[in-house]
């Protein structure tokens, strides 16, 4: 993938957190990309294909969301009831985690931890090859995108089929998931036509671009891989500790393809993806599917537990992935970055998003979760790190917490994340000068009114327009779109100081 | 709380706000102390920088907290969202907990200017005349920190004269967010041209919001284009009586206006 | 391999108390409908799991005994032009359609048809477990009576599920109360589709293009 960049050096800060130990390296795999966001989505940003499709999309998903949404009178529970669950979840983790592995392995899998990336993508690698396969199919995956599985499979010579239709897309167009829960949001009909008639072995030329025919040639192409696969590899949406069952959430079939016919089965789960009992799965089955493709259930929800005689793969194995997760769960306001479902509602509704696409945020973890999830797990090296630029794709809207089903209150984390990012500085910043001096200034009336004066130069400025068309940088980047009223004649403090707030006119500029 | 904003670059809000209430029959106090709530520290990452601005905010009101006065009243929702959801935080980062007990305090009798009209005044209809066809603009933090919901629409419902049209999509964010106009100006513009195009598509001669930052940057984009639309601070709109309608204070724009300068002499 | 399960245990441990809220962890509140307002079995919920079912474009027959289940079953069949269908042997005798001109398979677990045999058949009978009303879901268990392994209503590209009124809630919460996790669970809203071109809703994928619901009672 193109945008790993996997040597970048990620240390985690801990100065602030003395007497702790560290609590995890930081996540690798494809959570950074190689440019920050400004830069990433100049690029997006003049990409009009780009900008109709996502548009069209993030627009129909949105409608579609809002109308089942409504159809609940018990939303609002539902989500508090999500929500504590999950940072109920945060509080025990270690121990159900514990109890996760006990009832796995009593009912007949196998259990395995993992690090790291490298360290998961190895046990993968591994399992595959006791199997003597050299092809695995699989089921969209968030973990293993992280990880890079795909390559990693590869270098030891196993090809990874992806049977999900947008996966599948991203694959055979050598291009990257831009969206957590539709990875080829980015392309239209035509284009996946394209890549199809390019990429796809046998394909009827006269394919169209309508969808359904689309879908039909997919279908055909991965079909007798999933009738004759011996391996395949998924990921999970829930594991219930009590039980030790695990849940995939999907739509085509192409999980239940994969989850039943095999005879390995190996899931790849981040250690989050966790629920204590099986009736909270109640909540999160209706949480999901309502927030992410916006249907009141989606088509199939498999559940399994351990392995099951005479019924699907007689080999389980799962891995569970650290991979930075640690050290999200040690940052008491961080942790409930934790909680996401990977829904994807929040990036469907984010202003941002919508603009600029996945990709823009160079991590598998693009909108607003991806804007704090991603430097959380790799940590912030810098300002020169991509990732410290993530905490500032966001105008603050608000729109993602209210979007999201387990009220992850997505702004603040931003926010701290931005402090995170003020505080990687090895030495400070122009913007760090600017701000600290303002902060000296605002703390003081006295002060405060002082560089108010300083506003005057600004009439000078504006000279008889009453309006600022430009200014140097970095407040170019304001006036290169938009102009800047004169500051006014008077200010407030000195309007109220001359006339005791008792004066109508004077409205004057000039 | 006139915020620094309304203070420094745009006191017809501030003036407005001042002179409404005091129409409707309340005493209005101007702590001179006053400067800014640390918006700006905090929404850029800035928390420890944000700490005395926070500090020198509470001793400003703290007044409020022991009945001296009735209430805060800011005339912008993101202020307002700062002061009630934040300085607390912002304490606690720090490990004030005292701090963050009186920033409480102080934050539980603030309010945004639609906020303590309808909630704590209990007035919709606060006697204004305003002859335009205005268009609102909720702002986020008005609309999804603070829950304003549609009190600010049932002030201009009220208002004599004005022709109120709905805004398409009035929901999705301008593109200002601080200084994400400045750090990812060309995403905040891509906002604006999608809030602009609906603007402009309700034919509205102004556009009204309960933020000046907001307006500034709306406003900043419709009169980079001349589009001959303004933009008016709520608090203006509903400060504006028969008697204030002369041409020049109907044409007082709350972000950029505009007409020449000289023309409003 | 068990240096990396202490390893992460360790962090996890030490981060669950370094990040543990102030406040400590306030218990769940669950004041949303864990059951719902509507009998089970009862009028009410069938019809509106018709409605809902029918909303994901898939086939819904009513039938009150035995005899008209057969009957509807066939209809199915013979709609679609599923010639030959296999039935877990523990399907309910009294729902199989009469042979005619069809070809009937029967899977005993002892003797588990091939994938490929599988593939071979146009489509597949069974009972179900549990029905939602609320969002059109039916619940196989694998193994349950007349449900047969997850196979077998996967691979055919017909699926002709029988319900039973008495299965049918209205909530989730109800549904998963009913429900026993050993056993492999697949819930089922509608025949497969997608909706990954541009958001554009196709039915009809990987798994069964084509579901009929026959709701009995
Ligand atoms: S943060 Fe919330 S809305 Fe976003 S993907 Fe995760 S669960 Fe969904």
């Amino acid at each position: 993938m193109s945008t790993t960049h996997l040597g970048m050096p990620a240390v985690r800060d801990d100065s602030h957190d003395t007497g702790l130990p560290t609590y995890s390296p930081a996540g690798q795999g494809n959570l950074r990309g190689a440019t920050s966001f400004p830069k990433a989505a100049h690029e997006k940003l003049l990409d009009t294909q780009l900008r109709r499709n996502l548009g069209k999309a993030t627009g129909i998903i949105r409608g579609k969301r809002a109308g089942v949404v409504a159809e609940l009178d018990d939303w609002e529970e539902l989500r508090l009831a999500g929500s504590a669950i999950k940072a109920d979840v945060m509080a025990r983790l270690p121990e159900l985690l514990e109890q996760l592995e006990e009832n796995v392995t009593a009912r007949g899998g196998h259990v395995h931890w993992a690090r790291d990336a490298a360290e998961a993508n190895r046990i993968v690698a591994d399992l595959v090859r006791a199997t003597g396969a050299d092809e695995v199919v699989k089921v969209k995956s968030m973990a293993t995108q992280e990880t890079g599985l795909n390559e990693a499979l590869a270098e030891q010579g196993i090809a990874a089929w992806e049977t999900d239709l947008a996966e599948l897309i991203v694959q055979l167009g050598h291009d990257a998931p831009s969206h957590i829960l539709v990875p080829a949001i980015h392309r239209n009909r035509s284009e996946i036509r394209e890549i199809f008639l390019r990429e796809m072995p046998n394909v009827d030329p006269a394919l169209a671009d309508d969808p359904r025919e689309l879908a039909m040639a997919a279908r055909a192409h991965l079909r007798r891989k999933f009738l004759t696969a011996k391996v395949a590899v998924s990921g999970a949406n829930f594991a219930v500790a009590d039980t030790g069952t695990l849940s995939v959430v999907e739509s085509e079939g192409n999980g239940r393809m994969c989850l039943t016919l095999p005879d390995t089965l190996i899931t790849l789960m981040g250690v989050e993806k966790l629920v204590p009992t099986w009736s909270d799965l109640e909540v999160f089955l209706q949480l999901l599917p309502r927030s992410s493709t916006g249907e009141r259930m989606n088509p199939y929800t498999s559940t399994w537990t351990g392995v099951t005689p005479g019924d699907g793969p007689q080999e389980f194995h799962l891995v569970l992935l650290d991979n930075g997760r640690s050290a999200v769960l040690a940052d008491e306001d961080g942790r409930a970055a934790l909680h996401c479902i990977r829904c994807s509602a929040c990036l469907n509704v984010c202003p941002v998003y919508e603009r600029v696409g996945g990709h823009a945020y160079g991590s598998v973890y693009p909108g607003p979760i991806g804007a704090v999830l991603s430097p959380m797990l790799t940590g912030i090296s810098g300002p020169d790190d991509p990732n410290a630029s993530l905490p500032y794709a966001s105008s603050l809207c608000g729109a993602c917490f209210d979007a999201c089903p387990v009220r992850i209150d997505i702004p603040n984390l931003l926010v701290q994340q931005r402090a995170a990012s003020v505080e990687s500085h090895p030495r400070p910043t122009a913007q760090d000068l600017a701000l600290r001096a303002a902060a000296v200034a605002m703390s003081s009336p006295g002060r405060f009114a002082a560089a108010e004066k300083g506003l005057a130069l600004g009439r000078l400025v504006a000279g008889r327009k009453g309006r600022i068309s430009s200014l140097p940088w970095p407040l170019s980047h304001w006036t290169d779109s938009r102009d800047v009223p004169a500051p006014p004649a008077e200010t407030a403090r000195q309007w109220w100081a001359r006339t005791g707030g008792n004066d109508d006119e004077q409205e004057g500029r000039a | 709380m006139a915020t620094c904003l309304g203070d420094a670059m745009f006191p017809q809000a501030v003036k407005g706000t001042v002179k409404l209430l005091r129409r409707l029959g309340h005493e209005v106090v101007f702590p001179e102390g006053q400067t800014c709530c640390g918006q700006m520290h905090v929404n850029t990452g800035y928390l420890r920088e944000a700490v005395p601005l926070v500090r020198h905010h509470v001793d400003v009101f703290e007044p409020v907290a022991h009945g001296e006065w009735d209430a805060v009243v800011a005339p912008s929702g993101s202020c307002t969202g700062c002061v009630r959801h934040q300085h607390a935080m912002v304490a606690r980062r720090a490990g004030d907990e005292a701090l963050a007990e009186r920033a409480e305090a102080v934050a539980g009798r603030t309010y945004e200017l639609s906020e303590l009209l309808v909630d704590v005044l209990g007035v919709t209809d606060v006697g204004a005349y305003y002859p335009h066809r205005v268009t609102y603009h909720p702002t986020c933090h008005s609309l999804r920190m603070l829950r304003v919901a549609d009190k600010p629409l049932q002030l201009l419902r009220a208002v004599r004269g004005l022709e109120l049209v709905e805004l398409p999509d009035a929901e999705v964010c301008c593109g200002f967010g601080g200084t994400f106009a400045v750090k990812n100006g060309e995403t905040s513009t891509a906002m604006l041209a999608d809030k602009m195009r609906n603007v402009l598509g309700t034919r509205a001669e102004v556009c009204t919001a309960g933020d000046s930052s907001c307006l500034m940057h709306i406003g900043g984009g419709l009169g980079r284009l001349r589009t001959g639309v303004r933009t008016v601070h709520l608090a203006e709109i509903l400060a504006s009586t028969e008697a204030s309608q002369t041409p020049a204070a109907a044409g007082s724009a709350g972000g950029v206006r505009d007409e020449p300068a000289e023309a409003q002499r | 391999m068990s240096g990396a399960r202490e390893e992460v245990l360790a962090r996890l441990r030490a981060a669950r108390d370094a990040g543990a809220p102030r406040g400590g962890v306030p218990p769940v509140p669950r004041d949303y409908h864990r059951s719902g307002s509507l009998e089970p079995g009862g009028r009410e919920v069938l019809d509106l799991l018709v409605e809902r079912v029918e909303d994901y474009r898939a086939r819904v027959l009513c039938a009150g005994t035995d005899d008209e289940v057969a009957a509807a079953v066939a209809r199915c069949l013979d709609e679609a032009g599923s010639r030959r269908f296999v039935v877990p042997a523990d399907l309910e005798q009294g729902w199989r359609p009469r042979i005619g001109d069809r070809e009937l398979v029967e899977e005993h677990p002892s003797a588990p048809l091939t994938v490929p045999e599988l593939d071979a058949l146009d489509a597949v009978v069974t009972g179900s477990s549990v029905a939602i009303a609320l969002t059109g879901t039916i619940v196989l268990a694998g193994g349950a009576p007349g449900q047969g392994r997850r196979a077998l209503t996967l691979v055919p590209d017909h699926h002709v599920c029988v319900v039973r009124a008495a299965d049918v809630v209205e909530t989730v919460p109800e549904a998963l109360a009913r429900l026993d996790p050993s056993v492999p669970l697949t819930f089922i809203s509608g025949p497969s589709a997608t909706s990954d071109i541009e958001l554009d809703r196709v039915e009809g994928v990987h798994g069964p293009r084509r579901l009929d619901v026959v709701v009995v009672g």
